[in-house]
């Protein structure tokens, strides 16, 4: 899953999708954490993955608010457009 | 029980590969809420009932119809399908493909050079979970809060769009609107046009 | 009296500084008086010096002043000091009172000149340069004067250098006694590491007790002062740049490479006499490049029609007779035919000075006839030059000298027919084309009109260096004999077939031979002459001589093209080739890297993503 969501992070153009992608990653995360407490018996991968579910809240909500700053400066969902801070 | 896991994590691997390749945007959400319904799934048959519940609840719950949300004001449906086709050779899956297959070549020897197959140890009850919560972990969850604070302010600020008719710029009563009036609190009035000085 | 010697070197010194700094400043005259008068106030002075040295001459014959030391490092001090004996005394009296002359010729000569003070500084500058060489007492000293002439004639060859010619000539010059002066550095390197000091006296007697005769050191100590010398003087190979020369001022011209500089490397020889008697093939090397050059310098005068090259061809030549002299080992023949030759060639060029001014810069004799009538001073002390040079028998002094030569190369000690016949060839040649230029300038019809006639300043230096182009020759034996306090008496060792009178007036003949032929083709039946030129063997011949022999084109070919091909395949580099090298690796790592800067997200992620990958990868493999 996680390398799955890779494979969409690096080749999907549109913001949205990126972003996407990169929930799907964090899930994945989030999956192998519980699934390593729960095999041990402990409650710490319970709570991790409930920081990682926080985090994931906390970063879609500001990276939407991105992607609409970016939508409304470029006209367009392009990850390629913002690319001024070129070598 | 074991039956019910592998269906699951095939139906999550699956739609999530489904969920790459849409063009259409939101068919592409729709896709991703079902791999997440699967892990959610995959977490119950693992013995973490309340996760399970988080992961419906939060993630796919309020997470996904955040990005429902913003996909249909920008309007990302049929209009862009062409696009979207466009933006995406098949040339362009090569590389990705290569490096993920290294890392998950990597992730799977990483796995599975310990220990045999594990088994599920049986469940964790919530209330052990809470008891770590408050316990161990009572810094990690006020940092956590305090994270969501600040994505919150983020999130409002950020998404703050500036607004484009010079009448909209200042608020009704500001000082702003009354200097650019022309100075004078006797006679400022919004329905007053500015004085060149 | 004696110790006013340092004197004689430094009023000239002083002059030049001091027209190099202020004369741009001076009026004119105050530029001549301060340029004639310092060289005639070291005339005066050497004189004086002159009459005291003879009178009352100082022991040891030989006269030393040191003024200070130069270096001290780890046993090596070379002094100023002066050696004056009976050698450099001769020289530096010819040299300042020849110089006088000129000086006070050119003050007129060059009045209409821009840069006056700056020509007088230069010669006042060569003046001292060349009595510094004249009078030094060790061989770094000399080398000094011997660099410092070598300046000065590249500063007056090049004198008028607002034309590019000028300043090609005066290259040429220098860099051909360049190639002589690296001979000469290394045999005073030889002669330093092997005997320990550079003062020549004390040198030459190590070189006597070390060096026994026959030895190699010596001879090749000997073969690269030679170099030295062909390089200064304008020998055979290294002749080039003499009639190049010309280019120059003429009073240049007479000073320099006519009765100074180019006999610097006589004097060389001269002084290092000692060595040369050790190393007979050097001796004898001496001789054999005298006799080709004066030879081949002879054809090549008799083809040229610019008049000064005429000269410096005519220069060539004589020097030529000079080293045939040392080479046979009559030292003072040499020493007094330099004596001679200073007087008449420096008259020769202020003739031609004369004449050149007065049909406005009109170099080609062909150009010129008829001026026997227009100047008659010139044509009077130009054709006592002209049969002193050419040897006109008993009465001028060139005759004398020439003869003196002639009878050292049949019997000297190193003397040998051969070279006696070489000499009276060459006597033929000089006839012929002294005469050749004389009647083609001053007789005939007159092809170009005469504008300017000489004031008083260039009249009274001819006038009285004709007056020595004659007397000069009856000091003869009183010189030889007063020489032999310095130089190695010219024995007469082989006399065999012919006496010395028999020599002399074979000479006669030749003389008389040569002015015939030239009276014959140049002034009776001009056309014969024009005949002889234009015919097959005769325009191959004259191309040939016109050219030196072609040694202008050899070097190029030989030196000069190869050297530019070089420069031209060179201009990349090679060395710089390893640093540029440098810098375009490290601006290909720069465009390569600067190409990752894309600004585009997805490839900032996947250079993240493949990061992790390969340091997985690392943590994994290095657990084996």
């Amino acid at each position: 899953m996680f390398t799955l969501g890779l494979i969409g992070l690096l080749v999907r153009r549109n913001l949205i999708f990126i972003l996407m992608s990169l929930e799907v990653m964090l899930n994945a995360a989030g999956l192998a954490f519980v699934i390593a407490g729960s095999r041990w018996h402990q409650a710490d991968g319970q709570v991790v993955f409930l920081f990682i579910l926080t985090m994931a809240a906390a970063e879609v909500s500001v990276g939407l608010a991105l992607i609409l700053q970016l939508y409304h400066r470029f006209k367009a969902l392009d990850a390629d457009a913002a690319s001024e801070m070129r070598g | 029980m074991e039956a019910t896991f592998y269906i699951a994590s095939a139906v999550a691997v699956i739609a999530t590969v489904l969920m790459l390749t849409r063009l259409n945007a939101v068919h592409a959400l729709l896709y991703l809420i079902v791999s997440l319904l699967a892990v959610a799934v995959v977490f119950f048959v693992a013995g973490a009932a309340f996760i399970a519940a988080l992961e419906v609840i939060i993630y796919a719950g309020a997470i996904m119809v955040l990005f429902v949300f913003v996909v249909m004001m920008l309007n990302l449906g049929l209009r862009t399908e062409e696009m979207e086709r466009r933006w995406q050779p098949s040339r362009a899956w090569i590389g990705p493909l290569a490096l993920a297959a290294v890392l998950l070549a990597e992730l799977v020897y990483l796995l599975t050079a310990g220990s045999g197959p594990a088994q599920i140890a049986g469940s964790v009850e919530p209330k052990q979970v809470s008891i770590v919560l408050f316990g161990p972990y009572l810094l990690g969850v006020e940092l956590a809060s305090m994270l969501l604070l600040a994505g919150l302010v983020g999130a409002y600020h950020l998404g703050r769009r500036a607004p484009e008719k010079p009448e909209d710029r200042y608020g009704a009563d500001s000082d702003e609107r009354r200097a650019a009036a022309g100075g004078d609190l006797v006679h400022a009035g919004s329905d007053r046009p500015a004085r060149t000085p | 009296m004696l110790e006013l010697l340092w004197l004689v070197l430094a009023v000239p010194f002083a002059s030049a500084l001091l027209l190099a700094t202020l004369g741009p400043r001076f009026s004119r005259k105050a530029v001549a008086a301060a340029g004639v008068g310092s060289i005639g106030a070291a005339a005066v002075l050497m004189i004086l010096i002159a009459g005291r040295f003879v009178s009352s001459p100082p022991s040891g014959g030989a006269y030393a002043q040191v003024l200070w030391t130069w270096l001290s490092i780890a046993g090596f001090d070379p002094r100023i000091g002066l050696y004056l004996d009976a050698l450099s005394l001769v020289m530096a009296l010819v040299v300042t009172f020849v110089g006088f002359f000129i000086h006070l010729y050119s003050a007129e000569f060059m009045i209409e000149d821009e840069g006056y003070s700056r020509f007088f500084c230069y010669m006042n500058l060569f003046v001292a340069s060349m009595l510094t060489l004249l009078l030094a007492d060790n061989l770094l000293l000399l080398f000094l004067g011997w660099e410092g002439v070598g300046l000065c004639s590249y500063l007056l060859i090049g004198f008028w250098y607002q034309d590019p010619a000028n300043g090609l000539a005066a290259r040429k010059a220098f860099i051909v006694t360049r190639v002589g002066d690296t001979a000469m550095t290394l045999g005073l390197l030889l002669l330093f590491t092997r005997l320990g000091t550079l003062q020549i006296q004390e040198l030459m007697r190590r070189a006597g007790d070390q060096w026994g005769p026959g030895s190699s050191l010596a001879a090749i100590a000997a073969f690269l002062l030679l170099g030295g010398a062909i390089g200064k003087s304008a020998q055979l190979p290294l002749q080039t740049w003499l009639p190049d020369a010309m280019a120059g001022p003429t009073p240049t011209s007479a000073l320099i490479h006519a009765a100074t500089m180019v006999t610097a490397g006589v004097y060389l020889i001269a002084r290092t006499h000692a060595l040369y008697l050790l190393a007979p093939q050097a001796q004898l090397a001496v001789g054999a490049v005298g006799a080709a050059t004066l030879l081949a310098a002879g054809c090549s005068a008799l083809t040229q029609h610019d008049i000064k090259r005429v000269l410096a061809y005519s220069t060539i030549s004589q020097i030529g007779y000079m080293f045939l002299a040392l080479g046979t080992g009559a030292w003072a023949a040499a020493i007094f035919h330099f004596l001679t030759h200073a007087f008449f060639k420096a008259l020769l060029f202020l003739g031609a000075g004369v004449i050149i001014e007065a049909l406005h810069h009109e170099h080609s004799i062909f150009r010129m006839g008829g001026l026997r009538k227009e100047l008659p001073l010139a044509f009077w002390t130009f054709l006592i030059a002209g049969c002193s040079l050419a040897g006109l028998p008993l009465i001028t002094a060139g005759f004398f000298s020439k003869d003196f030569i002639l009878w050292g190369a049949w019997s000297a000690q190193q003397g040998r027919p051969a070279f006696w016949a070489a000499g009276m060839a060459g006597a033929f040649l000089t006839a012929i084309y002294t005469f050749r230029l004389i009647f083609l300038v001053f007789f005939g019809q007159a092809r170009t009109p005469v504008s300017k006639r000489p004031g008083w300043a260039m009249q009274v230096p001819l006038v009285v260096l004709a007056f020595f182009s004659i007397a000069a020759g009856y000091l003869k034996n009183p010189l030889a004999g007063y020489l032999q306090s310095a130089l190695p008496p010219t024995l007469e060792v082989h006399t065999g077939a012919i006496t010395e009178t028999i020599s002399a007036s074979i000479a006669a003949a030749v003389f008389a031979a040569g002015f015939y032929l030239a009276f014959w083709f140049f002034y009776r039946r001009r056309s014969l002459a024009d005949a002889v030129a234009s015919s097959a063997a005769g325009s191959a011949l004259h191309g040939l001589w016109f050219s030196d022999w072609g040694m202008d084109w050899l070097y190029d070919r030989l030196f000069v093209q190869p050297l530019l091909w070089a420069a031209r395949v060179n201009r990349g580099d090679f060395v710089d080739a390893f640093y540029t090298g440098l810098a375009r690796l490290s601006e290909l790592f720069y465009r390569g890297l600067s190409r990752t800067e894309t600004g585009r997200v997805r490839w900032y992620a996947a250079g993240i993503a493949a990061g992790t990958v390969l340091f997985i990868a690392v943590v994994l493999f290095s657990r084996y």
